[in-house]
């Protein structure tokens, strides 16, 4: 066992890398869960955010062009949810299962001949002096700016939920449509915006992974990381800086179990990588013991008429 | 009398239909990973589709990718016997058991499962000498390491990937007794963003060769943006990453094995057979030794293969001893099938446990 192979330095770095796929997803579906939807069709959009992202990116051989496309491609998947479920009412369940099939097998598709291509690199970001600084330097300046988009979206994702006008609309209609309807709230158009967020989000994510932490197009390269968004979310008890947490105590166990591993560390490694999700779960199950629910109307299907 | 003529004629067209479907034979496939990987499942599709070309509209091939090692496979499977296929090949280790269960229910259905061990009237198993080619790699990556780190991303501890581990780190340690090995189980045989990442932390700790047993070409693209680390391609030449970080790699060749056995049903001349061929038999190929390895390494290199290839030389040859320090093989002996077929324990010299 030789721990000091560890630089603990490099460790954190690559373990907020690790993360922010993860934590994009999961604040996308958060914001859609707390309108009352459940889209489980984060992995589709995921995938098709990343196909689309490295499609761009490559054709364009700019960066973010190609994480632009990504949201929109995310959000353009995530619209015929939205269409199944609050047009024409469909199960969320089935549609959201129905979406991440579909999004596997279109990505596949889309993703035929960009096969071993190198897509353009992203620049990190580099402040003079900040940067060069020891130990802060390569943990706080020296990522990709996505990365900082996503702690951005933490916060204000808890803001906006927390102390705005638009939070308290978007969360009436997660907790209680029918009232929400009755105030004279547009249910319908603050979920699909609500949707179209997450679908953003999701594909934003996505690209992450295919332009930036991978940086490759593979078939199903996502690999069931919008799985464990989606679990996030709820073991997070639908709070932003929760699922922060959830994201990097997950993607930090990971890394960290793959260097214990490197480093020959005398646990069984059976033991070390069921870990990340065990820790995990049981971190954010410990912490949501206090009154923390699900919003009430999450899943419900809702009808002007009814 | 109308609807008797037209039972009639029905039953007739129906009969024309199932003697024109008997006559092409079907083959199935069920994959582990997406055809794009880009590695293993990749190879199979290709050799799939040698044999669509080889007998053209005389066979019809069917595929399922993405099939978890578990129950699903089984349903899969059931799925295509159930259509009338003739043949199938179950391609990954975690298929063994639900091959054999649905064999039993389909006496008639010829299966054939890659990489495993268990046979049965109708069930074969074929196999490649994968280790052949990590022996290469083992030689290749303990000439060109400065660091002496070796990192080595395994998927599961299965006979198969630790022969792969105990071959090249013998191979290595032969021509660089300060070679160290540092390995991960991934514990998956496709997941990119975690081979990235196992990729990375073996290179934070000082790794400047990866061999990996996992699928994807992530770990290439993470060595490549390392800049000095050297990689091999695994089950698919992986070639869009040479001539660095990808010096070499392992080919596997499945379009020969599977033509054949193809034409073995067709003929009914079907048998359950173990095949376990290597790179004498061309089943294992290896990938182009590209100009970033010194001539001298590379002209090395390429004399193994060639010994290998007509059983020379034997990549487990004695003196040998397990991890615990135990004799395993004497002076010039080599490794029988047997042994090399479950192989559960690491040789003299690797730090660290199997998993179990």
């Amino acid at each position: 066992m030789d721990l000091s192979a560890i630089n603990p330095v490099l460790l954190i770095a690559s373990l907020m890398v690790a993360a922010t796929p993860l934590l994009l997803a999961a604040i996308g579906e958060l914001v859609v869960e707390k309108a009352g939807v459940l889209n489980l069709g984060v992995e589709g959009m995921m995938i098709i955010g990343a196909i689309c992202g490295f499609a761009i990116a490559v054709e364009t051989t700019n960066p973010y062009l190609g994480l632009l496309a990504a949201m929109a491609g995310g959000a353009v998947l995530s619209l015929l949810f939205a269409f199944l479920t609050q047009v024409a009412l469909a199960n969320q369940v089935a549609s959201g299962l129905a979406l991440t099939l579909f999004g596997l097998g279109l990505s596949a598709l889309m993703g035929q001949s960009y096969v071993g291509i190198k897509p353009p690199a992203m620049a990190k970001l580099d402040i003079p002096f900040l940067t060069d600084l020891p130990i802060i330097g390569p943990i706080l300046f020296g990522h990709d700016p996505v990365l900082y988009v996503g702690l951005a979206l933490t916060a204000a994702t808890w803001a906006l939920l927390k102390y705005s006008r638009l939070g308290l609309i978007l969360r009436a209609v997660g907790e209680n449509h029918e009232a929400a309807h009755a105030l004279g709230y547009h249910v319908v158009r603050t979920r699909v915006l609500a949707i179209l967020f997450g679908g953003a989000c999701a594909g934003l994510g996505g690209a992450y992974i295919s332009l930036i932490r991978v940086p490759q197009w593979t078939e199903g390269m996502t690999a069931g990381i919008g799985w464990i968004a989606l679990a996030l979310v709820v073991f997070a008890s639908w709070k932003p800086w929760r699922v922060l947490l959830g994201a990097y105590l997950f993607g930090g166990i990971n890394v960290l179990q793959l260097n214990l591993q490197a480093a020959g560390v005398a646990i069984p490694v059976e033991y070390l990588a069921m870990s990340p999700y065990l820790i995990t779960i049981l971190v954010l199950v410990i912490m949501s013991a206090d009154k923390s629910r699900a919003p009430a109307s999450l899943g419900r299907i809702f009808h002007a008429s009814q | 009398m109308k609807l008797t003529k037209l039972l009639a004629s029905a039953a007739l067209v129906a009969g024309l239909a199932t003697t024109a479907m008997a006559e092409k034979t079907k083959v199935g496939f069920v994959y582990v990973g997406p055809v794009g990987d880009g590695g293993w499942t990749y190879e199979h599709d290709q050799g799939r589709k040698a044999v669509v070309a080889e007998f053209g509209d005389d066979v019809e091939t069917v595929y399922v990718e993405n099939v978890p090692e578990g129950p699903d496979a089984e349903r899969v499977m059931t799925q295509m016997a159930l259509e009338g296929a003739d043949l199938i090949f179950t391609t990954s280790f975690g298929y063994m058991d639900q091959t054999i269960n649905v064999a039993k229910k389909f006496p008639k259905v010829k299966f054939e499962h890659a990489t495993g061990y268990k046979t049965a009237d109708n069930v074969s198993v074929y196999s490649a000498r994968f280790y052949e080619g990590r022996a290469v790699q083992g030689h290749i990556a303990g000439k060109m390491t400065e660091s002496n780190i070796i990192g080595y991303i395994a998927s599961f501890p299965i006979p198969e990937v630790i022969r792969g581990i105990n071959s090249a780190y013998i191979h290595a340690k032969k021509v660089n007794p300060d070679v160290e090995f540092k390995i991960i189980w991934a514990y998956t045989w496709f997941d990119p963003a975690k081979e990235a990442d196992a990729a990375k932390a073996l290179i934070e700790q000082g790794a400047d060769v990866i061999l990996q047993h996992t699928d994807s070409t992530a770990p290439q693209a993470a060595a490549q943006a390392a800049g000095n680390v050297v990689t091999f391609g695994q089950a698919s030449d992986m070639s869009e990453y040479a001539p660095f970080p990808r010096v070499s790699s392992i080919i596997d060749d499945w379009a020969p094995y599977y033509i054949a056995r193809t034409k073995a049903v067709m003929d009914g001349t079907w048998s359950t057979a173990n095949t376990w061929d290597g790179i004498g038999a061309g089943m294992v190929g290896i990938g182009e030794i590209s100009d970033r390895v010194p001539a001298d390494v590379k002209a090395e290199a390429m004399a193994m293969v060639e010994s290998l290839a007509s059983g020379d030389y034997h990549a487990f040859t004695g003196p040998l001893k397990k991890q615990d320090g135990s004799d395993w093989l004497a002076e010039g002996e080599t490794a029988d099938d047997g042994t090399l077929a479950g192989m559960n324990f690491y040789v003299e010299g690797i730090v660290g446990d199997v998993p179990n």
